[in-house]
């Protein structure tokens, strides 16, 4: 082996074992939060479902640079394709229902890529804000699928394989959450390393410049809508099947906006940094809004501002370049 | 011998400025043509509208004989017709290794790859670490982008176009900005281009141009002044008249 080969496995190494303390690290804050949380796994589950969203929000800002606040568009749509299988074509399979919301999250991401991409920076935005709206209004007015304002019931989901009941406690779907999140973790680790997801952090930075090297951004970034729209769908789902309701505020503008918020406060451009945001921000609101349910939103607002003013790169960023800042100076 | 390369009365004026004016031009493969000119003569605007980043008012661009004109930038450079940046432009987080790769990949069609990493691609590394050696970039193969200096950043410019595989090749001023005593090392990347691949070189510094080209364009205002060889271009009149002029005026503005 020349020396190269072992830089290169050295290197792979390192990425490898980058992954695996990724993979403890969600295990291990799933252990602590079942401790911690034993009765109130919804709120856990609520955030791994938000986390999912928060991931695919960062694929698309993060990742490729798109500016959006319609993001929850794929992510209702998920939860109201999972809730509509359910409560009107008797399919409560709850792996068949989680199947549904991928579809619809990544056809809802094909359809919103293609608006969204069709302009940039500004323009870019009031047309994902409009997208939102659309899909809010759509879903209010056909009441007779959605249940409108009253929200869609009636979604019973079948015991998961046969056999774990989705009880009172939340236990089967707090578990069948964080699977679904590493399933997802996992896979949009490799995606992220892999030559598409270079094209796209290329395109992020210059996509001129990737066109010079005859690459098409236009397709690359419908590409990763698709599957941002996939991932967004996941989360839907186990919204969906988790609370057994699906209401228009998982199709809604503000969703869209804390989700943005979320993955900011976190750090864009890395999965670490979307599931930190979302965890922080989940359980900073749940925590001050019960200490102070008449200033909390005040809290939430300070915080924002202390994190953007003082680690611009999101909580995980700052913390990742501090730490990488101090081996760097120890070797 | 036939030609790869045709452009054919070019024209283009932006809000009433002609800045190309009917530039006709031939290249076959190994071609060394400079293209040189006052500032301001239109030489980037030229490379824009050949590669499709701009549109032209008319004319037409050919590639090995196929018309490209109404073809967009992306199905150009697919084509064959790679160009480089006058400023560089790369990806500051990422390594040279990842731009070259990058571009391999892509030219073998496999950039929009959803698993595995180029790291784990032998193929794609060894020959990544060809061609960053030949440019002497092996060492920093591994360095972010934005740790590099100046001069290896335009080599690795060069690199990313040639990973391409281009028969049509356009610098445009590959050693601006390169500090005097880096820009052998361009030279010699320049000396080493394949043989059969048509270059035309954007250039200033008149050194390199000669020991560059077989032939020299001369560009002033956007016109075609000169179109020969390097020893007859410094006996011309009307080269010799366009550059004094700019010369003259860019005394007058110092
Ligand atoms: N997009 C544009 N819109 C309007 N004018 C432009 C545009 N691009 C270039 N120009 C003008 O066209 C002329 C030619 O510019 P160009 O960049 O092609 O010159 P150049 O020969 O490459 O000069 P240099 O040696 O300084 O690089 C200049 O007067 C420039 O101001
Ligand atoms: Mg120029």
């Amino acid at each position: 082996m020349n020396t190269e080969t072992v830089a290169t496995t050295a290197r792979q190494n390192r990425t490898i074992g980058r992954d695996l303390i990724g993979i403890g690290a969600i295990i291990a804050a799933a252990a602590i939060g079942y401790l911690l949380f034993p009765d109130n796994l919804a709120l856990l589950t609520r955030i791994i479902a938000i986390a999912l969203l928060v991931l695919s929000l960062d694929l698309v800002t993060g990742y490729c640079g798109v500016a959006t606040l319609g993001h929850a568009a794929l992510f209702g749509s998920g939860a109201y394709a999972a809730g509509i299988a359910a409560a009107h074509y008797g399919i409560t399979d709850p792996l068949l229902m989680t199947l549904a919301g991928i579809l619809c999250g990544a056809i809802a991401g094909l359809v919103c890529g293609l608006i969204i991409l069709r302009a940039h920076g500004l323009p870019q935005l009031v047309l994902s804000i409009s997208l939102i709206y659309l899909f809010h209004e759509f879903a209010n007015k056909a009441s007779s699928w959605t249940g409108g304002s009253d929200g869609l019931s009636g979604i019973s989901p079948d015991p998961l394989f046969g056999r774990f009941e989705f009880d009172l406690w939340g236990q089967t779907a707090y578990v069948f959450g964080v699977v679904l999140l590493l399933a997802v973790f996992i896979l949009l680790r490799f995606l992220v390393r892999s030559p598409f997801g270079m094209l796209c952090r290329g395109i992020k930075e210059d996509p001129l410049r990737i066109m010079a090297m005859g690459a098409s951004p236009k397709i690359a970034l419908i590409k990763m809508y698709v599957i941002s729209g996939a991932v967004a769908g996941v989360g839907g789902a186990l919204n969906a099947i988790s609370t057994q309701v699906v209401g228009l505020d998982s199709l809604s503008f503000t969703q869209s906006a804390e989700s943005l918020v979320m993955l900011v406060l976190g750090g864009t451009g890395s999965l670490f940094g979307a599931l930190t945001g979302t965890v922080v921000f989940m359980l900073f609101e749940d925590y001050v809004s019960a200490a102070n349910p008449f200033h909390w939103l005040t809290m939430v607002g300070a915080l924002l501002i202390a994190v953007v003013l003082f680690a611009p790169k999101g909580l995980y960023g700052t913390a990742a370049a501090f730490v990488t800042g101090r081996l760097e100076k120890r070797t | 011998m036939s030609t790869v390369f045709d452009v054919l009365n070019l024209k283009k004026a932006f809000s009433g400025l002609t800045v190309t004016n009917d530039v006709s031009l031939s290249m076959a493969p190994g071609d060394r043509v400079a293209l040189i000119g006052p500032n301001g003569a239109g030489k980037t605007t030229f490379v824009n509208l050949v590669t499709g980043n701009l549109r032209p008012d008319s004319g037409e661009v050919r590639l090995n004989g196929e018309t490209v004109t109404k073809i967009d930038a992306i199905g150009r450079v697919r084509r064959g017709l790679v160009r480089s940046f006058q400023v560089t432009r790369l990806f500051q987080e990422m390594t040279p290794a990842e731009h070259v790769a990058l571009a391999i990949l892509q030219r073998d069609g496999r950039a929009g790859k959803m698993f595995g990493n180029f790291l784990s691609m032998p193929d794609v590394m060894d020959e990544a670490g060809v061609l960053l050696t030949k440019l002497g970039l092996r060492d920093l193969m591994h360095r972010k982008v934005s740790e590099i200096a100046y001069g290896q950043q335009r080599l690795l410019e060069i690199a990313m176009a040639l990973a391409l595989k281009p028969k049509v090749l356009l610098l445009d001023e590959p050693a601006a900005g390169v500090p005097q005593s880096d820009t052998g090392r361009i030279e010699q990347a320049l000396a080493d281009l394949p043989a059969d691949l048509a270059v035309l070189m954007i250039e200033h510094d008149m050194d390199l141009v000669f020991r560059f080209a077989k032939r020299v364009i001369v560009l002033a205002a956007g016109t075609i002044i000169f179109d020969g060889s390097p020893a007859d271009v410094t006996k011309d009149a009307a080269v010799r008249e366009a550059y004094l002029g700019s010369y003259a005026n860019a005394s007058h503005a110092a």
